[in-house]
């Protein structure tokens, strides 16, 4: 711990993060010291160029860092709140998990079995290139509930990802670890539990924690969207749905607090899985 | 320790080609890379192949090993047909086909795991040719963390407990610095004499070759066939000293080098690019890629 406050890496970062909120706060408060006469010259120039006179982006309209923190601080008592973080996480949780008991079978099917790759291949490539949000009407007429949609997003926004790892792994291992494999005796069972499956794991890890934060950025546009399968306004609708109503409620410090959450959210399950992920293949490291 | 009880009876195969074509490609795109090849690989004897590279040596390994069948003409392993890849006949592979997430240990014992038969008297052959390729202490280690060396003599001591009939290696020391494959020059013919396996080595390397054979094949550029055979017969156990010393040794290497410079000659005159590589490495000596 002593040597990660030493480091200079910790400092740069350090840094980093305390200018950028320094100029953001400064940024701001521009409101506050800058007269508005100040900038009649720039909205006469925009009317000239024939755009709309009386708006001009500023960051003098985005929250700053203390209200935002304020603005935290008030939340984190509310149940509201916690409530959004937890059905946020649990839909992130069951579509993550849906996508990896789905995903990796079948991925690794479509690497090892000519056959169900030229009957699950195709269809997979045309699905593929549709983005989870198109799937946000008709997976809301398709299941029965509201959180089932959302859930079924999310897990179309990792599966994807998940799958495209595990069969590019799998077919990138070196074909003379299935000839050594081969020679030595081993039947297609163990080279498929020996080889294929160590083989394709870094793979599996990375799919994972990319298919994880993609399903991150679904799950809160799969909220706001639906509007967030809450039965009471504003309580418990998940991390997208709290900044989308904080918007319609006009708490312009709640929408920051909500993205910040997101990204906090998105960060740790990272780098949980990575952690993870560092345990399932010790001879990665330490090269 | 002791040997014999461990070490499980060792029964040398010979391997017969006979008339070996191989081709790629259909109709008239179609190429013989190895055409009507014939040679013997003797019981209990070391066998060198030496060509250029890009010669169609390795295609033959695939063959020899079962994991592509010829064209035309057949293969036997002890006047039976080689049909698919088996323990048998165990292929050490250029640079290193250890299995990255397998300790040392993990490694030596895949054959016998995958076949089922991890025994008392498996394990402690495996301790035996752990002791014997000096890697005791990177037992535990994986592939990643050991050097060049290592994984070759690990990889040595897999191919070992399956008890090959024939051990086939594919330019095994290829991508080591000079001193450390001199050393595993030493290291690997001590192995052969101890064990007198049947063992086809497959090398670019005339130094390595001389040094190692009881019999060198020098191979023609693709179509790959034998151009000449040359019997070693320097004594046993060799040391590397002598190579550089014996005046048969080097009568051997420059036999085999005229022998590969007419070879050369013949190709370049038809002018192919492969052709000037090859003149170039062995008439100019330099060094090789």
């Amino acid at each position: 711990m002593r040597k990660l406050v030493t480091s200079p890496a910790f400092w740069r970062g350090a840094v980093s993060i305390v200018v950028f909120l320094a100029l953001w706060e400064l940024g701001a408060r521009s409101k506050q010291w800058m007269a508005p006469e100040f900038f009649t010259p720039f909205k006469e120039l925009l009317g000239a160029m024939g755009f709309k006179k009386d708006y001009l982006p500023w960051i003098g309209a985005v929250p700053a860092p203390s209200g935002v923190l304020e603005a935290w601080l008030a939340v984190l008592d509310q149940p509201g709140y916690w409530q959004s973080w937890y059905m946020s996480l649990f839909r992130v949780l069951s579509g993550f998990v849906a996508a990896m008991i789905i995903g990796i079978p079948f991925g690794l099917a479509l690497a090892v079995s000519r056959v169900a790759n030229g009957i699950g291949f195709p269809v997979f490539e045309v699905l593929r290139p549709i983005p989870p949000l198109a799937w946000v009407p008709a997976s809301i007429i398709f299941w029965p509930t509201q959180e089932l949609a959302i859930t079924f997003i999310t897990f179309l926004g990792a599966f994807y990802t998940i799958v495209i790892n595990v069969l590019g792994g799998a077919r990138s291992i070196d074909v003379r670890y299935f000839q050594a494999a081969q020679s030595m005796g081993s039947s297609r069972w163990d080279i498929f539990r020996r080889v294929i499956l160590p083989g394709t794991l870094p793979s599996i890890v990375v799919g994972s924690a990319v298919g994880m934060g993609i399903t991150w950025e679904v799950v809160v546009a799969a909220e706001m969207i639906s509007g967030g399968g809450s039965q009471q306004a504003g309580v418990g609708g998940g991390l997208g749905f709290f900044i989308w109503n904080s918007y319609v409620g006009g708490s312009y410090e709640q929408i920051v607090v909500g993205m910040i959450s997101i990204g906090i959210a998105g960060f740790v399950s990272s780098e949980l899985l990575r952690w993870g992920g560092r345990y399932a293949t010790p001879w990665l490291r330490q090269r | 320790m002791a040997e014999t009880a461990i070490r499980p009876r060792i029964v040398p195969g010979e391997i017969l080609v006979e008339g070996v074509t191989k081709s790629y490609g259909a109709m008239h795109f179609r190429k013989d890379v190895v055409q009507h090849c014939s040679f013997k690989i003797e019981r209990a004897k070391l066998t060198v192949m030496v060509g250029p590279s890009g010669c169609g040596k390795s295609t033959l390994i695939r063959l020899l090993a079962g994991f592509e069948q010829p064209t035309d003409g057949r293969i036997l392993l002890d006047g039976a047909p080689v049909a698919e890849p088996s323990r048998d006949r165990l292929v050490v592979f250029q640079e290193t086909a250890l299995f990255p997430w397998m300790t040392t240990w993990q490694n030596i014992l895949y054959g016998p795991r995958a076949r089922g038969e991890l025994t008392r008297e498996s394990l402690a052959f495996g301790e035996f040719l752990l002791a014997k390729v000096g890697l005791q202490e990177f037992r535990d280690k994986y592939p990643g963390q050991l050097s060049g060396g290592m994984q070759r003599r690990a990889e040595l001591a897999r191919a070992m407990i399956n008890n090959p009939k024939v051990m086939i290696l594919d330019e095994p020391f290829r991508g080591l610095d000079a001193m450390t494959k001199e050393l595993m020059w030493e290291y690997y013919s001590r192995l052969y004499e101890e064990n007198r396996r049947t063992n086809f080595f497959v090398t670019t390397d005339i130094d390595e070759a001389v040094f190692l054979a009881d019999r060198i094949f020098v191979m023609s550029n693709i179509p790959t066939q034998v151009r000449a055979t040359i019997e070693v017969d320097l004594p046993r156990p060799r040391k590397l000293l002598d190579l550089f010393e014996s005046d048969r040794a080097n009568d051997i290497k420059k036999h085999a080098l005229s022998i590969l410079h007419a070879e050369a000659m013949r190709s370049f005159s038809r002018g192919s690019k492969a052709a000037a590589d090859f003149v170039d490495a062995y008439l100019k000596r330099a060094p090789r890629t």
